[in-house]
């Protein structure tokens, strides 16, 4: 310790506190702080694009995933197109189909009915002129019967027993 | 060391002799901080044998020095030739005096100040009378009166030199980064994760997430300070900074001052009441009057330890290099000498780390320290709790 | 009465050699059994170690 002490320099002591505080002072202000500043500036700049990096990776992913739903979409979109217009040309189809049997319907319908009408007109035409030419035979035979007397009174002669009254 | 016992049996009587001669010379060197006090103060050369040459050689080479001196010579007159240069010297002794060290001629010769004499004496100036002479007391320690000494030693232009190329080392890599977008080119490619390291392995472990910002330019400072001056130690410019003990009281003073002027109601909470509301207050008191003088203790100890290592630790791994190396100059022998040189040259790697392990450890400790002052209750808690976990 | 002074040194230097080798093997120990805690083990193995070489550094210099 003795020893220690005799070899202590006050000199040398000053000197070197003085010098190195003034080295630290200068290094601190002109070397320290921008060469900490700067590696920190990069190491965030760096973290930053990494984060960057990952977020644009993550947003990728997303746009990809709403690229393959929209996909997914549109492709459920179109299958449901095609179906509703398969339904729909079935339908029409089906409606035409069923409108032209009503139709048919109602033109055989009609034509029955005006079969049925012109028949019976026809029918009612007939009787009318079946009557008439009866009637005019009847006539001409009623004529030419009763011309003769007897054959008069044999007639009605016959007419009254064929009503027998009972 | 065993190495050295296993090829003992193979050496001549001779040899052997000179290898006990050259471990206790080790011991000795590594004692000698108590012999040293005791040798005579005559120093007469020529006639010096060559252990106490290397002992003194290693003596001075450890100390500071009053001139930038690379290495010296004698020359065919016997003249001292010295390669380097003088450095100012700075005294206070009634009034400033500041004179160039060339005055001293190495400590040969006695300086001469308008009416004051100094003279150099085991690497302090003393002032003397125009013969120089040195008084010493029974211990051998000089009396003469010694002036306040601010010179511009090795060490400080050391420190100097090294706080200039700091300077404009990191600044350069400061303004590579704001000319790069904030990345680092040449040199910076090496010292950025060093910075790192310091940054994400020792400050925010240590300190916390929230708080270590503030601490970060000292704990870099010291950092590469330690580090480039402990690496110059080891280069044969010869310069020794951090084996001297004001460096280093210096340094970890300013530690101890941070810590202390940082630390929060907790930090101190923690000193003088350790226990908290563990238990009633009168059952602490007994407990108090031995925990807070220990623990204010511990203030001061953690610095002083600080200190005390980093100088312990870079002189001995000095004292041990050059003791390897003078060994070489006392085998003088075909085994010997490649023997000191591969242990030399083995204690250098380990140097190498030594040196960068230090001011890890300088840093390391101090950014534990920062944690402690720094620390707020919740803090503690949260460690607790991971304590309780593991 | 400077060797004696000297040999309690060295021996306080002997413990703490093995002091700090204890320290450094079991944390060494914990390291492999727990290598994710490396970083807490080491931090805590260095202020132990840290610690007891200050008692030798202490007792060095008093010599």
């Amino acid at each position: 310790m003795e020893k220690l002490l005799g070899e202590f320099s006050i000199g040398l002591f000053f000197w070197q506190t003085v010098l190195f505080l003034a080295l630290l002072f200068l290094l601190r202000k002109f070397a320290w702080k921008p060469i900490l500043n700067a590696v920190n500036e990069r190491e965030e700049g760096i973290k930053n694009a990494l984060d960057e990096a990952e977020n644009a990776r993550k947003e990728m992913q997303n746009l990809n995933a709403d690229n393959e739903r929209i996909l997914k979409e549109a492709r459920a979109q179109r299958d449901e197109l095609l179906k509703e217009a398969r339904e729909m040309k079935e339908n029409i189809i089906s409606e035409a189909k069923g409108e032209a049997q009503i139709q048919a319907n109602k033109v055989v319908e009609q034509a029955q009915a005006t079969i049925q009408a012109e028949k019976q007109a026809a029918i009612t035409d007939l009787k009318n002129q079946v009557a008439e030419l009866s009637v005019g035979i009847a006539e001409k035979v009623v004529r030419g019967e009763l011309s003769d007397k007897n054959k008069q009174i044999k007639l009605v002669e016959e007419m009254l027993k064929e009503v027998t009254i009972s | 060391m065993q190495l050295i016992l296993s090829n003992d049996y193979y050496l001549g009587n001779m040899q052997r002799k000179n290898l006990v001669k050259a471990l206790t010379l080790l011991l000795l060197v590594f004692a000698f901080s108590a012999k040293a006090q005791h040798e005579t103060t005559v120093e007469e050369h020529g006639d010096k044998d060559i252990k106490t040459t290397i002992k003194e050689y290693i003596q001075h080479h450890l100390q500071d020095s009053y001139d930038f001196s690379l290495t010296s010579y004698t020359n065919d007159n016997g003249e001292h030739v010295y390669i380097g240069a003088p450095l100012p010297v700075v005294l206070i002794d009634g009034g400033l005096q500041v004179f160039s060290s060339s005055k001293f001629h190495h400590g040969e010769t006695v300086a001469e100040v308008g009416e004051n004499y100094y003279k150099v004496y085991h690497g302090k100036i003393y002032k003397t009378d125009a013969a120089g002479t040195i008084n010493l007391d029974d211990h051998h320690h000089p009396t003469n009166a010694k002036p306040l000494d601010f010179s511009i030693t090795k060490n400080v232009a050391v420190i100097f030199l090294v706080g200039l190329l700091m300077f404009f080392l990191f600044r350069g890599l400061a303004n590579s980064y704001a000319k790069n977008n904030g990345i680092a080119t040449g040199s910076g490619r090496f010292f950025e994760p060093i910075i790192l390291y310091i940054r994400d392995d020792i400050a925010i472990p240590n300190i916390g997430e929230e708080k270590y910002k503030k601490y970060m330019p000292y704990l870099l400072t010291v950092f590469f300070f330690i580090w480039i001056i402990n690496m110059l130690g080891l280069t044969p410019i010869g310069v020794n900074v951090t084996n001297s003990i004001s460096v280093t009281v210096a340094l970890a003073l300013i530690t101890f001052l941070i810590t202390n002027f940082t630390g929060t109601k907790d930090y101190w909470l923690h000193i003088f009441d350790p226990l908290g509301s563990s238990m009633p207050w009168i059952a602490k008191i007994p407990l108090y009057i031995i925990l807070i003088p220990i623990e204010v203790l511990g203030i001061f100890i953690k610095p002083f330890s600080l200190l005390i290592r980093l100088y312990a630790n870079i002189k001995a791994g000095h004292i041990v290099l050059m003791s390897l190396i003078g060994l070489m100059f006392i085998f003088k022998s075909w085994l010997g000498s490649p023997l000191s040189f591969g242990l030399a040259f083995a204690i250098s790697l380990i140097e190498l780390l030594v040196a960068l392990l230090q001011a890890y450890i300088f840093t390391m400790l101090s950014a534990l320290y920062f944690g402690f002052a720094s620390e707020t209750h919740e803090h503690a808690e949260e460690h607790k709790g991971e304590i309780e976990h593991l | 009465m400077e060797i004696p002074v000297m040999v309690g040194a060295g021996l306080v230097v002997i413990g703490v050699g093995i002091g700090i080798g204890k320290i450094g093997g079991s944390a060494m120990d914990a390291i492999a059994r727990q290598p994710e805690a490396y970083g807490k083990i080491q931090t805590a193995m260095l202020i132990a170690a840290a610690l007891i070489e200050g008692i030798g550094f202490a007792a060095l210099f008093a010599v």
